[in-house]
C-alpha cells in the first residue's frame, strides 16, 4: 500500500495514501474532537467540529480531507477553538445535563467533546433557550429514542441507509426544529425498522440507547449461535447472566455488525424455561431425576438395543465437539452409521449436488468476497431474513456497483436492491436455470477456455439443454421470455459473478437437481475458482457446516470419509480400537418411517426438535408415541422432548467450550461466558458418561479441546485446527496441517473430484412432486421470519416474541379477495396431510396462486401441512412446495 | 383488488414527471396541486417510481413550508409572519386563531373545515396584519376581527 508522510501539530507521521487526516490522526493517537465521523461510514463533514489548519493557510473538515504528501497540519489554533466552542455550545444549550443517569454516560462523545474543549457554565445558562421536551419513543422492546438528546449527527440515518441497507429514518423538519425522524414519525416498531440496533450501537450520544441494560462486569468473546453466518459477539456478563451480546469488530465475518436475533436474542441463555435437572418419565409424567438415575436409565436401556434397532438423530445447533462424539457414540458404542441431522432438511441436496460437481459440498469462496462481485445471482434465499449479516455484504456490492439478480417466486426484500428480478413459480428452478444457460450458449457467452481446461462432461450437458427453450421457460416458470435473457446475459458478462442460493434451491423432490443447475451455470461461464465467484449454498444453521463435517450422517465419517469403502473403515476401527459397521446407516427422513415399521426402537436426539422442523409432522408425532425409548438432550422441553421417556438437561452455547463452523467453512472458537445453568451439562460430556456408564473406552476427554485434537487426527480437512490456532481467528478448510493457514476459496487450481475436473451434469426438468389442483388449489411455500430462528426454540423467549407474534399466512390481495378473506383475520390452511389455523396476512409480496408460511410457531405446526415426498439422491423432504387450500375455520 | 380512479389519476400525475431523483420537488409539487396535500399512499407510490426511501422523501416534504401532510381544510387560512405584520400584532392573530380552531400550525381541525398555516410574507404589508383565506386577503385585523371571522365562516361551513 502507498504511504504519505504528513505532520500533525509537529509530528511527523507516515500514513496510508487512502486516509483522511483524521483517520490518520486518530490512527496515531491524536485526538480531533468529532461527532458526525464513524470509521463504518461516509464522512459527511455536517458537525464541523473536526476542522482543522491545513499548510497554514486554509481551514477544513480532517474528516473529509485526504491525506498528501508532505501536508502541514494543526488541530489546534485560536480560530479553530472559536468554531468549535460555537458548535458544541449550540448542541449542548439544550441538551440534557443529566448525564448520571444517561445511559450514554461515559461513552458520549459530546461529554468527551465538551471536556475537551471546556465549557463555560454561565455562559451556558445564558445560551439556554426554552427547551420543548419531544416524546420518546420506547415502542422497540430493545432500544429507545430519545430525540432530546440527539446532536443531529447522522450517524443513525447513514448506518440504516448504508450498513443495513433499510433507510428507516432521516433528518426531517428545518432549523430549530430538525430532527431525526422514521416516515410520518412513526413510532419504531409501526416502521420499517428491523431492530438489528445498529443504529444503537454506533449513535454516539444517548438518543438512541438500549433499554435498561447495566454495564457487563466481564465480556467473553465468542460465535453467535443462531444461523451460519458465524457472527462474532461479545457476549457482556454480569455475576452467573449473560446480559449483553455486541458484535466483534475484529472479526473478519461480521466486522462488528449483527443483526436482532444475534444482538438482542441472548435472553433465552438466563431464561426460567431452562431445563435445570434429568427428567424422566413415570406414569406419564416427568419427575426430576439425578443424573446417576438418568444415566444408569439411559446406559442400561441402550446397551440393550440391537445396532439396527438404535438412531441417533445429532445437532446443527451443537458445536463440532459435541456432534464428533455423538457420531463416534452412534458407531463405536451402538454400532449402528444411522446418524442424522437436520441438515438432510436444509442442505443435503448442496453436500450430495456439489460434490458430484466440484467435487465438495459446500461453500465454495467467502463471505467477505461477496461486496468485491460484479455480479451477485441470489436465487432461493431470502437473505435478508435468513443470513441478515449476508444482506448487509450483498447490499454493500450493490452500493460499489455490482448488478443484482434475485430469482425468488415472493418479492422479498432483496428485490429491493436488485436490478433484475425474476418471479419463478415454486419449484421450476431446473427450468429457469436451464433456460438461461441455453440463452449463454445460443449467444455463445460461455467461458470456452474455462470449460475445455477445468471441465468434463460437457457434450452431455450440452444436449440436455436443448429442450429448454424460451417459450417453454416462460410457459413453466411464469418468467417473461426477456427477463431470462437479460438475466442470462448479465451474469454470464458481468464478472466476477457470485452466485449465492439456500433452501429455496435444495428443499424440493429435485433439490440434487437444483443444485446441479447452479454449479452447471457457474462451470458454464467459468465463475469458479476465482476471487468472488462460485456456487455459495448459505447454510442455515450456526453449525450446520460443521455437523456435516464432523459426521453425523449415516454415509460418512467426519471429513465425508465413506463408511463403506474399506480402508476408511480399517482407519476407524484402528482408531476407535473396536469393530465398526460398514453399512451406510438410514437417513433423517428414513428414520420416522423405520421407527413406523417397528425396525427404529431407540431414538438418541440432541438438541433438535422435528416435532415442528420435520415435513408431514403427524407422521412424525405417531412416530416418536411408537418409540420403545426415547432419549432427548436439549436446553428447552421442546414440543419433541414431551415424547421423551428420559430427558437430559443440556448447557447452552454460552455455557460451553468448543468450536463452530460457518458457511464459509471457517471454524471458529466457542467460548465458555458462564456455568452451565442449573445442573446442566455440555453436550459432549453427557454423551461421554453415557457412554462410559456403558463401559466403552475412548469417551475419556477432559475438555473439548482434546476432541478437536482427535478430529484432527482422523479428519484430513481438519488436520491443522487447533485450539491454540483458532485463539484469535477462525481457519477455514480444507486446513490439511498445522503449516497451513486455511483455505478461503476452493476449485482455484483444481476441483475436488475424482479427475480434477467441474462435472457438467446433463438435466431434465421434473415438477414438484404435488402440484394444485382443484380442491388444494394453492401452493403452499415454507419461508423464515428473521425474528425467530428455526422452531424458535431460542427465539421466543423474550423481546423478539414482541417483534413476530404469531404465524402469518401471508396471500395475494388477488386470492383473498377471490376467498373473500380479510387481512388479519384467522384462517384455515388445509393440505393432504392436516390442517393448521393461522393468522392472514394479505401482501402482494406474495405471487398470485402461492401461500407462505414459516415453521416457527409451536401453536400453528406449518410442517402438518408440508409434503414428506423426498429427492431420491439427497432424502430432503419437499418443504417449499405443497398444495393447500385456505378457508374460514 | 382493483385500482380505483383516484389511485390511477396519482399513478398519471407521477408518471408524468421525469422518471429521476433530481424531480422529486416538481412530484411532491404536482401531486399536491391535484389533491391539497401529500397523501402516506401518494408518498409510497413516488418512494417505489423514484426508487427512494419514503423517509428521504418525509424529509424534504417536512423540510419546505409549502407541503402538506395532512388534507387541508375547506377554509384554508395562511397567516402573516412577515416583519411589517409582526410588529402589527399577528403573534397574536395566530394564537387567536389557533385557540378559537383547537390546532395548531400545519393542522387541519377535526371537522375538516379549516386549516392553519404562516407564510414569511404576503406581500401587502400595508394592511397588516393580513391573512389569506383560500387566497382572499383580510387585513388591518385585529383579535376582535378575527375572532367574529372565524364565527362567520363557522356557521358557513355547518350551513354547507
Amino acid at each position: 500500500m502507498d504511504t504519505v508522510n504528513i505532520v500533525i501539530d509537529g509530528v511527523d507521521i507516515e500514513t496510508g495514501a487512502d486516509k483522511t487526516i483524521l483517520e490518520a490522526a486518530l490512527d496515531h493517537g491524536i485526538y480531533i474532537p468529532h461527532l458526525c465521523y464513524h470509521k463504518d461510514l461516509d464522512p459527511v463533514g455536517i458537525c464541523r467540529l473536526c476542522m482543522v489548519e491545513i499548510d497554514g493557510r486554509r481551514l477544513d473538515v480532517s474528516c473529509k480531507t485526504p491525506v498528501r504528501e508532505g501536508m502541514r497540519v494543526r488541530t489546534e489554533t485560536e480560530e479553530i477553538t472559536k468554531i468549535r466552542r460555537v458548535a458544541v455550545e449550540l448542541l449542548l444549550a439544550n441538551h440534557p445535563t443529566d448525564c448520571l443517569s444517561c445511559s450514554g454516560n461515559t461513552k458520549c462523545e459530546l461529554q468527551r467533546i465538551a471536556s475537551y474543549i471546556g465549557i463555560d457554565d454561565r455562559r451556558m445558562k445564558s445560551l439556554r433557550r426554552k427547551t420543548v421536551t419531544l416524546p420518546i419513543d420506547t415502542s422497540n422492546p430493545y432500544f429507545d429514542y430519545d430525540p432530546n438528546r440527539c446532536v443531529l449527527c447522522g450517524i443513525c440515518v447513514r448506518t440504516c441507509a448504508d450498513v443495513v441497507g433499510v433507510s428507516n429514518f432521516d433528518f426531517a423538519y428545518r432549523g430549530y426544529d430538525s430532527l431525526i425522524s422514521t416516515f410520518m414519525g412513526k413510532p419504531m416498531i409501526e416502521s420499517r425498522c428491523v431492530s438489528c440496533g445498529e443504529c444503537v450501537a454506533r449513535c454516539p450520544v444517548g438518543a438512541l440507547r438500549p433499554k435498561a441494560v447495566p454495564q457487563p462486569a466481564r465480556e467473553v468473546r465468542t460465535v453467535c449461535p443462531y444461523c451460519g453466518v458465524g457472527c462474532g459477539i461479545w457476549l457482556g456478563v454480569r455475576g452467573e447472566t449473560v446480559i449483553a451480546s455486541r458484535g466483534d469488530p475484529d472479526n473478519v465475518v461480521n466486522k462488528g455488525r449483527l443483526c436482532v436475533k444475534g444482538r438482542f436474542g441472548h435472553e433465552f441463555i438466563n431464561h426460567p424455561d431452562r431445563l435445570t435437572a434429568p427428567l424422566i418419565k413415570k406414569n406419564g409424567n416427568f419427575e426430576k431425576a439425578s443424573w446417576d438415575e438418568a444415566l444408569d436409565l439411559v446406559a442400561a436401556r441402550f446397551a440393550k438395543c440391537k445396532p439396527d434397532e438404535f438412531a441417533a438423530l445429532s445437532s446443527a445447533k451443537c458445536t463440532n465437539e459435541d456432534n464428533y462424539i455423538v457420531q463416534k457414540f452412534t458407531r463405536a458404542v451402538m454400532g449402528t452409521n444411522t446418524v442424522d441431522h437436520c441438515a438432510r432438511l436444509c442442505h443435503a441436496p448442496s453436500v450430495a449436488g456439489l460434490a458430484q460437481s466440484f467435487g465438495s459440498g459446500a461453500m465454495t469462496n467467502s463471505i467477505g468476497e461477496i461486496r468485491n462481485a460484479d455480479c451477485i445471482f441470489a436465487i432461493g434465499t431470502n437473505t435478508t431474513s435468513a443470513h441478515p449479516v449476508i444482506a448487509y455484504e450483498v447490499k454493500e456490492a450493490v452500493r460499489r456497483g455490482a448488478v443484482l439478480i434475485v430469482a425468488n417466486p415472493r418479492r422479498i426484500d432483496l428485490c429491493e436492491y436488485a436490478q433484475i428480478v425474476l418471479h419463478h413459480v415454486p419449484g421450476t428452478d431446473v427450468a429457469l436455470l436451464m433456460a438461461m444457460m441455453k440463452v449463454i450458449v445460443d449467444e455463445d457467452l460461455q467461458d470456452d477456455r474455462f470449460i475445455e481446461k477445468r471441465c468434463e462432461n460437457f457434450e452431455a450437458f450440452f444436449e440436455s439443454l436443448e429442450r429448454f427453450d424460451l417459450e417453454f421457460a416462460q410457459k413453466t416458470t411464469g418468467v417473461p421470455k426477456e427477463l431470462i435473457c437479460e438475466a442470462a446475459r448479465s451474469y454470464a458478462t458481468r464478472k466476477p459473478g457470485m452466485l449465492l442460493y439456500a433452501m429455496g434451491i435444495t428443499q424440493h423432490t429435485h433439490g440434487t437437481d437444483n443444485v446441479l443447475a447452479t454449479s452447471n451455470i457457474a462451470l458454464l461461464t467459468g465463475n469458479v475458482g476465482l476471487p468472488s465467484t462460485g456456487v455459495n449454498p448459505l447454510r442455515g444453521q450456526n453449525n450446520v457446516q460443521g455437523a456435516c463435517d464432523l459426521g453425523a450422517l449415516p454415509n460418512v465419517y467426519p471429513g465425508y470419509q465413506k463408511v463403506d469403502r474399506p480402508q476408511i473403515h480399517t482407519k476407524f476401527e484402528e482408531a476407535w480400537g473396536t469393530k465398526l459397521s460398514d453399512k451406510p446407516g438410514i437417513t433423517h427422513t428414513e428414520i420416522f418411517d423405520a421407527i413406523h415399521d417397528k425396525t427404529v426402537k431407540v431414538l438418541y436426539e440432541v438438541g433438535e426438535n422435528p416435532a415442528l422442523s420435520e415435513a408431514n409432522a403427524n407422521h412424525v408425532y405417531a412416530a416418536l408415541e411408537k418409540l420403545d425409548f426415547f432419549v432427548v438432550q436439549d436446553i428447552f422441553l421442546t414440543e419433541t422432548a414431551r415424547y421423551a421417556d428420559v430427558v437430559l438437561p443440556a448447557a447452552s452455547f454460552a455455557e460451553k467450550d468448543g468450536t463452530f463452523t460457518n458457511t464459509e467453512r471457517r471454524v471458529q472458537r466457542v467460548r465458555k461466558a458462564i456455568n452451565p445453568v442449573g445442573d446442566s451439562k455440555p453436550d459432549w460430556l453427557i454423551t461421554c458418561l453415557i457412554a462410559k456408564r456403558m463401559k466403552k473406552h475412548g469417551f475419556d476427554f477432559d475438555n473439548p479441546s482434546q476432541i478437536m485434537e482427535e478430529i484432527a487426527s482422523l479428519t484430513p480437512s481438519y488436520g491443522g485446527i487447533t485450539y491454540k490456532r483458532l485463539d484469535d481467528r477462525g481457519l477455514q478448510w480444507p486446513c490439511p496441517n498445522t503449516d497451513s493457514e486455511g483455505t478461503p476459496m476452493l476449485h482455484s487450481e483444481f476441483f475436488a473430484t475424482v479427475t480434477g475436473k467441474g462435472k457438467f451434469m446433463p438435466l431434465q426438468y421434473k415438477p414438484s412432486y404435488e402440484l394444485p389442483d382443484e380442491e388444494y388449489p394453492l401452493i403452499l411455500t415454507t419461508e423464515r421470519s428473521l425474528y425467530h430462528f428455526h422452531t424458535a426454540t431460542m427465539t421466543r423467549k423474550g423481546g423478539l416474541e414482541v417483534l413476530r407474534k404469531c404465524e402469518l399466512v401471508e396471500m395475494n390481495p388477488k386470492d383473498a379477495g377471490t376467498l373473500g378473506l380479510k387481512n388479519g383475520e384467522t384462517v384455515r390452511v388445509v393440505s393432504r396431510r392436516g390442517e393448521v389455523n393461522a393468522t392472514l396476512l394479505v401482501t402482494d409480496i406474495s405471487p398470485v396462486g402461492v401461500v407462505s408460511m414459516t415453521f416457527h410457531f409451536a401453536e400453528s405446526p406449518t410442517n402438518v401441512l408440508t409434503s414428506d415426498a423426498i429427492d431420491p439422491v439427497a432424502k430432503i423432504p419437499e418443504t417449499k412446495v405443497c398444495a393447500v387450500r385456505v378457508e374460514r375455520p | 383488488m382493483t385500482q380505483s380512479t383516484e389511485e390511477f389519476m396519482l399513478d398519471d400525475i407521477i408518471r408524468g414527471c421525469p422518471h429521476s431523483r433530481d424531480y422529486l420537488i416538481s412530484i411532491l409539487q404536482a401531486v399536491q396541486d391535484r389533491y391539497g396535500y401529500l397523501s402516506r399512499e401518494s408518498i409510497y407510490r413516488i418512494s417505489d417510481y423514484l426508487d427512494l426511501p419514503e423517509s428521504k422523501i418525509y424529509g424534504v416534504a417536512t423540510f419546505y413550508n409549502q407541503f402538506r401532510l395532512k388534507p387541508p381544510g375547506k377554509f384554508q387560512i395562511h397567516v402573516c409572519r412577515g416583519t411589517a405584520c409582526h410588529v402589527k400584532g399577528s403573534a397574536g392573530i395566530l394564537d387567536t386563531i389557533g385557540r378559537e380552531l383547537g390546532i395548531e400550525v400545519g393542522g387541519t381541525s377535526k371537522d375538516g373545515l379549516f386549516s392553519l398555516d404562516t407564510v414569511a410574507c404576503l406581500g401587502a404589508c400595508s394592511i397588516a396584519p393580513v391573512i389569506t383565506i383560500n387566497g382572499k386577503f383580510y387585513g388591518r385585523l385585529d383579535n376582535k376581527k378575527v375572532q367574529s371571522l372565524v364565527k362567520k365562516l363557522k356557521r358557513q361551513g355547518d350551513g354547507t
